[in-house]
């Protein structure tokens, strides 16, 4: 006889912990109140596993996994924390602030914001890789909104809940690597978008000030994601 | 077509092929075309024909002959004569001379070791066919394999065969090709798809771009022979779009098979159904990687997903999907038409049968190379490659392209296969494998080859789209003769950031061109660095400004 839902135990930092065979080591481990950094991972949107903050050693594993999108399996033996993943952490942190211009003291998001909070946690004083300082544009043609891609981290958030969520679709990453942007439409401005529905849902779901209410000054940003739990439970009555 | 039908093509087209007394070909491959061999064609046509020679003297295009640096090659009656560097003004002599002595001043010996060193399998009948016509293939073997997978053995049984064979994947990873097949036939689900992945993008490779250009038949019975095998009646070739001509001949190519009744519905009267579509890719390097290469077939950007799941369980549109790269396909049919035992007697312990190389940079006899799992680099280069030109010295030999690295002198007569390259700190790759002599820069090479992942990092994951950026910026500052230790120690640093932290394939392997000239060459960074001068006078220094 085969059970209807499996059920796993894995052993996460050295305990053992039950988990359904479908979840994540993330879902598991912040079950179990065991913190794992995440940046461009928000629940209830599909998991991207780009942030790359959330890599786990896996015993066994020649490679290190993204735990937003890694499966748990029976007799698994993770490691969430270790002084080698602490320092990757920390770097690709690094990475992140040189990659565009972030300016904490001139941000909308100034004391609020998951970049910030992340760099604390983490204890990320000071950036070793030199500044890429790139020119990158602002677009305020939007009544309601604005992006500055100045301080845009390409966490896809914002693409994801208008594709996922609102169904829109308004926004998309263009171009490769480095010159990877986040836009709208066919690449018009925001405020020209034909699908853009301004229900706000990315600027609500933006972990820096890349994305703002207009109207707000420095360190003025709020966000509400409060609806994302409704979400999930609108998400899976539709499946 | 029915086996019989078959083997009767075969004599019909030996016949023809008989009838004539003597046989033009001309290398309609990239490499020849573009050094004008159609010219060469055209006027050897008109050449034939003046003389009314054209129920004598059989003309046609024939495949990549191998040894590019010296075309457009013309061959005589199946290669006993060869010709070099043929100009269209040579047509009349050539003809004239058909009875006589072969024109000495074009000879190229094809005695010399460039020809005889080589073991051809998956280029047994580049040169040696006409691509556009499926008759010379099935004159030659081809469809044999498919007409007795179908008719004798079951899916297993292929299986099975390729698994003793020993194959492994041709792509650059090495993944034994029976396991990955029969882990597709495991996966649960009646809908499965079969890909080729002939996206082939590393710098100086052109391996995969050949056997599409000379042979493309034999992929399509590869493709159908694996589609028997695990269960899929649909095929996808992911070429790129760079690749015209491949993409002109595959067409042909399955054109014709389709209505030679080897590809489509109850193929040579079986009840196994299997067609094959092209989908061409854009031009990003990435979708090489399988992931990407399946969203991009699917419509999305090509970005690379995480795995497990592999395709074999959870692959294009979410169901169980085989992938692999041409070559590997290449080998199949000459595995069942000659045995697994056979394919397994080539090579060494862990890697069986024969690899191909785009031989390039600076050696004598650029070109195609297929040669034995096992033989040195040194045969390679020096035997087969004929050595550096210009009485230059051997620097290093660069295999695997961006994902690879550089293997200095010392390491020369090691065995080429997937373990020992991987050892000497590159990989086997798909094959590209360019020589390099005493005037390259190793620091420039690295430079080179993470402007190219750089620029080719999708962007999804941190450490590759701006760790990239960042080590070809140090490389840059070091080969500018404007870096210090710390900055050497950084880059250090980022190659084991990045290697141990990005999604893909693609940024895992990034830091290695870089590792593995640091490992080999550490001296010359130094020399960048500490003395201000470039050993092999590539990079320009500035000379320090002192007040």
């Amino acid at each position: 006889m085969k059970p209807a839902e499996q059920v796993t135990v894995l052993k996460i930092n050295g305990d053992e912990v039950s988990a359904h065979a479908d979840q994540t080591i993330l879902d598991v481990a912040r079950e179990n109140g065991i913190e794992i950094p995440t940046l461009c991972y928000l629940e209830n949107l599909t998991e991207v596993g780009g942030c790359r903050l959330c890599l786990v050693e896996i015993k066994g594993a020649a490679k290190l996994q993204p735990a937003c999108v890694t499966r748990v399996r029976e007799g698994m033996e993770v490691a969430t924390h270790s002084s080698r993943l602490d320092t990757y952490r920390r770097k690709i942190l690094e990475l992140i602030f040189t990659e565009r211009n972030h300016i904490c003291s001139v941000c909308v998001a100034n004391g609020n914001c998951d970049l910030q909070d992340m760099a604390a946690a983490l204890g990320m004083d000071h950036v070793t890789y030199p500044y890429l300082n790139p020119s990158v544009p602002v677009d305020l043609s939007h009544e309601l909104f604005g992006i500055d891609q100045n301080r845009c981290i390409l966490c896809t958030r914002c693409v994801r809940v208008c594709a996922e969520i609102e169904g829109a679709h308004t926004w998309d990453v263009r171009n490769s690597g480095i010159n990877s942007r986040v836009f709208t439409d066919f690449n018009e401005p925001w405020g020209e978008s034909q699908t853009c529905t301004n229900c706000g849902k990315c600027v609500n779901v933006c972990p820096t000030g890349a994305l703002f209410k207009k109207g707000k000054a420095v360190g003025e940003r709020t966000r509400q994601i409060d609806f994302l739990p409704y979400l999930k439970t609108m998400r899976e009555e539709l499946k | 077509m029915t086996r019989e039908e078959l083997d009767a093509a075969v004599v019909t087209e030996q016949e023809r092929s008989q009838s004539f007394r003597h046989h033009v070909d001309v290398c309609i491959a990239a490499g020849c075309l573009s050094s004008q061999s159609e010219v060469v064609l055209n006027s050897l046509r008109t050449e034939i024909r003046e003389r009314g020679l054209e129920k004598e003297c059989a003309l046609r295009g024939v495949g990549c002959m191998g040894l590019c640096k010296a075309g457009p090659l013309v061959a005589l009656d199946g290669q006993a004569v060869m010709y070099q560097t043929v100009a269209p003004a040579d047509a009349p002599e050539i003809i004239e001379s058909l009875d006589t002595a072969p024109v000495e001043r074009l000879v190229c010996p094809v005695n010399m070791p460039f020809f005889n060193r080589q073991t051809r399998i998956a280029l047994e009948n580049s040169g040696q066919i006409d691509p556009e016509r499926i008759e010379e293939y099935i004159a030659r073997g081809g469809y044999s394999a498919l007409a007795e997978a179908l008719a004798e053995l079951t899916p297993a049984q292929v299986v099975e065969r390729i698994t003793a064979s020993g194959l492994r994947g041709r792509g650059g990873a090495g993944y034994p090709t029976g396991l990955k097949w029969s882990t597709v036939v495991k996966a649960p689900g009646s809908q499965k798809y079969v890909i080729c992945n002939a996206d082939e993008g590393d710098p100086g490779a052109f391996m995969d771009r050949s056997v599409l250009e000379s042979d493309p038949h034999r992929l399509l019975e590869g493709m159908a022979i694996a589609g028997y095998a695990v269960g899929a009646e649909q095929g996808y070739i992911y070429v790129r779009a760079e690749y015209p001509l491949a993409i002109k001949r595959l067409k042909t190519a399955i054109r014709q098979a389709v209505r030679a009744d080897v590809l489509g519905t109850t193929i040579m009267g079986s009840r196994f159904n299997f067609q094959v579509d092209l989908r061409i890719g854009a031009g990003a390097f990435v979708c090489g990687e399988e992931t990407a290469l399946i969203a991009s077939i699917e419509g999305g950007r090509g970005l690379p997903r995480l795995r497990p799941p592999y395709p074999a369980e959870y692959g294009l549109w979410g169901k169980p999907t085989l992938i692999n790269n041409v070559e590997t396909f290449a080998s199949v049919p000459v595995i069942l038409r000659k045995g697994s035992e056979w394919f397994a007697g080539i090579g060494t312990g862990k890697s069986k049968g024969t690899k191909v190389f785009a031989l390039a940079g600076a050696v004598q006899n650029t070109g195609l190379v297929e040669v034995p799992m096992g033989i040195t680099l040194r045969e390679i280069v020096f035997d087969i490659g004929g050595g550096i030109p210009g009485g230059k010295r051997f620097k290093a030999v660069q295999t695997g392209g961006p994902s690879g690295g550089c293997i200095p002198e010392a390491y020369l007569d090691q065995p080429v296969d997937f373990e020992t390259l991987a050892q000497l700190g590159s990989i086997m790759g798909s094959g590209g494998m360019i020589v390099m002599d005493e005037t390259s820069c190793m620091v420039d090479v690295a430079r080179y080859f993470m402007d190219f992942c750089r620029t080719e990092s999708c962007g999804k994951c941190v450490p590759c789209r701006v760790g990239t950026v960042h080590m070809h910026n140090l490389l840059t500052k070091i080969s500018e003769g404007q870096a210090t230790l710390d900055d050497l120690a950084m880059l250090e640093e980022l190659c084991d950031l990045v290697r141990h932290t990005s999604l893909c394939g693609l940024g895992q392997s990034a830091p290695n061109p870089v590792m593995s000239t640091l490992r080999y060459f550490r001296d010359e960074y130094l020399a960048h660095i500490q003395d201000k001068r470039c050993p092999a006078g590539v990079c320009h220094i500035a000379p320090e400004v002192t007040a």
